[in-house]
């Protein structure tokens, strides 16, 4: 377990979420494993980072925290309330604490309500105030993430990309939550608004205190934004640091692939060849190999790797899951 | 230097919408030489998909048209020519892969189907040689077991494999120009390296010239020799690709590179906030006189708002659209 208990907004034990199994139509369905025993905690007022590739799990970890898939196993806490033993109504009410932001602005707002109605809805559903406080409220929230409060008149085709996302993190804070979990917020908007919306949302955070958990695959923008980041590969988390060391001294051969591939500003054309190099894709989460899950690709694997699976070590706050770190081998 | 492959000069594309009519291209000029890689960077509704419709002559006619300008390939003349000319170039001449490779592939031929069809078509090969191609371009675009994969419908293959797939369709009648339109966009980061080692292998051992149109600048920066920025429909900036992204002259070129956040090997333990450019891109019926930046400039003058500022050669052929800048 990293980071410090007592302060944490949120920490999420060995968390997982399979899909399928069981007997369908046509005989025993596949079980994905999505998520596959995660464990973190992120301290109130931080920003935790989960980067991945495609079905590395990263967002069904952010939907499970939000208890909007089925957990199949695991306890996510949330300040003092165990979030994943809630039910019904209890949930519903605990639902005020923590909110999410979408990557899609142009799917995630409903296209029949004007602007203020979408920001005012979680308030309405939740019964917080009176109607006046309420359209207070909405008023304050514009403001703060850089809105006009006649805007709340408009419906969201009216709103640029970058604006729709305002408007998705204004009813984010609507509620007044503790923690915000951004699924990809800004992967959808043009470079020049991607900066509008970082800015935002630091600011906010300065502001509020708020918690973020952060999912994206762009590492650019989650070394810029995330204090603590977790890399995932195919449901597990296979190395975890804070910011300047995960970029720093990268351990896990995935972590170093991963930074190897992002297109550097700063690199020359002919530095390119002489970086690592992952070749094919990821096995399928349906038929896991029964070690290491990044074995089939690493370019450094032994046999070893292909027959047990590595835990995920602790040192000196840097989490790695890798046989040939810490053995003086790597 | 050697005279340019492809040579777009000049070209204007309007388009009529509700709103008015819109310039969507503004005598956008561009070049590139057999073995070069020219990016095309700006955000979306810039104009850089546009100019890759123009080339191929696919620009959808009404509501668009190319009003003026000419678009040379190897000194042929493109515009005007009758569509079943143009359809010969397509794909024989000028290859082209798009951002989607799932809706661009057909769901119901198997991938060496489509790969031979191009072929046959332009080549007249017979059925037998046209496979016999289409598993040799797999095998190039290094997709594992091509013989067997050449039998798999697209769905059966992941999105880094499906874009393997529409290179090796652009490439298999060896065209002397490649467009790509944001190729990698789609895919994951270690996907996204495999692709760009494999466009850059094809140049180097095919000498085919590549347009790569992106949104990224770390693309640019990996892949491309020169460069062109794109804003509302004109190109505001265009050089060598070192050049630029050192010295970016254009207001915007900067703010492009200073916006993003860009992955530091050693990142500073303090945060400064990103460099914002302020404001959206504006509508194209709504452009005004002056430079279409303008508005969202901070070294903005007078004259900025008054008139639009020609594409101008700073020094070493690097050329910026910029009053503050010339000055």
């Amino acid at each position: 377990m990293s980071g410090d208990a007592r302060n944490s907004a949120l920490t999420v034990e060995g968390l997982k979420v399979h899909f399928g199994g069981g007997r369908g139509l046509l005989g025993a369905r596949p079980t994905v494993h999505a998520v596959d025993g995660v464990s973190f905690s992120v301290p109130a007022g931080r920003t935790f980072g989960i980067v991945g590739e495609s079905g590395s799990g990263k967002t069904t970890t952010a939907l499970a925290v939000m208890r909007l898939v089925p957990l199949t196993d695991g306890r996510v806490t949330l300040g003092d309330t165990v979030v994943s033993e809630l039910e019904g109504e209890a949930l519903r009410a605990a639902r005020r604490q923590f909110q999410i932001v979408f990557q899609d602005p142009y799917s995630s707002l409903d296209p029949r309500k004007r602007a203020g109605e979408i920001v005012r809805e979680p308030l309405d559903l939740m019964r917080i105030g009176t109607r006046a406080e309420r359209d207070a409220k909405v008023a304050e929230l514009f403001g703060q993430v850089g809105l006009r409060p006649e805007q709340r008149a408009l419906f969201p085709h009216q709103f640029s990309g970058g604006q729709r996302q305002r408007l998705g993190l204004a009813r984010a804070l609507s509620t007044e939550p503790d923690l915000i979990v951004c699924d990809e917020p800004v992967s959808a908007l043009d470079v020049a608004i991607q900066a509008q919306i970082l800015n935002l949302m630091a600011r906010l955070q300065r502001e509020l205190g708020l918690t973020y958990l952060f999912i994206s695959h762009d590492l650019g923008v989650v070394q810029h934004i995330c204090d603590e980041i977790a890399v995932m590969y195919l449901g597990q988390i296979v190395e975890q640091a804070d910011r300047v060391t995960l970029f720093r001294d990268p351990q896990h051969p995935y972590t170093k692939a991963l930074l190897a591939a992002v297109p550097s500003v700063h690199g020359a054309r002919a530095d390119r060849r002489a970086r690592l190099r992952l070749k094919g894709d990821p096995p399928s989460p349906v038929n896991l190999p029964p070690g290491c899950r990044f074995a089939s690709r690493c370019p450094v694997a032994e046999p070893r790797c292909h027959r047990e699976a590595p835990p995920l070590v602790e040192r000196g706050g840097h989490r790695c899951a890798c046989w040939l770190v810490g053995s003086g081998e790597n | 230097m050697s005279a340019p492959l492809l040579d777009i000069d000049g070209i204007v594309v309007d388009f009529s919408t509700r709103a008015g009519d819109a310039r969507v291209l503004d005598h956008v000029s561009l070049d590139v030489a057999e073995g070069e890689i020219l990016g095309i960077v700006g955000e979306s509704g810039c104009g850089k998909s546009m100019t890759a419709l123009s080339i191929m002559g696919l620009v959808p006619q009404p509501p668009g048209r190319l009003t003026s300008g000419s678009i040379r390939l190897a000194g042929r003349e493109l515009v005007g020519l009758p569509e079943s000319e143009l359809c010969d170039i397509r794909g024989k001449e000028i290859g082209m892969i798009f951002q989607e490779p799932m809706s661009s592939l057909n769901p119901v031929l198997t991938v060496g189907e489509q790969i031979a069809e191009s072929v046959r078509l332009h080549e007249g090969a017979s059925p037998r040689a046209a496979m016999a191609r289409a598993v040799e371009m797999l095998r190039a675009v290094e997709i594992p077991e091509a013989d067997l994969r050449a039998k798999a419908y697209p769905h059966q293959l992941s999105g880094g494999m499906r874009q393997r797939v529409m290179i090796a369709i652009a490439l298999a009648c060896r065209p002397r120009v490649l467009i790509a339109d944001e190729p990698t966009t789609a895919l994951d980061a270690t996907v996204q390296a495999q692709i760009f080692d494999l466009l850059q292998d094809l140049q180097r051992d095919m000498g085919t010239a590549i347009v790569l149109i992106t949104h990224d600048m770390g693309a640019v920066a990996e892949l491309a020799d020169r460069v062109a920025v794109m804003y509302a429909g004109r190109v505001v900036e265009k050089g060598a690709v070192g050049t630029v992204l050192s010295d970016p002259r254009h207001p915007y070129t900067r703010g492009l590179i200073a916006c993003v956040p860009h992955l530091e090997p050693d990142p500073p333990a303090v945060r400064a906030p990103l460099l914002e450019i302020p404001g959206v891109v504006p509508a194209l019926t709504d452009l005004g006189r002056g430079c279409a930046f303008a508005p969202r400039c901070g070294s903005r003058i007078a004259r900025c708002d008054a008139e639009k500022p020609p594409l101008e050669a700073m020094d070493g052929g690097h050329l910026t659209a910029c009053w503050v800048a010339r000055a």
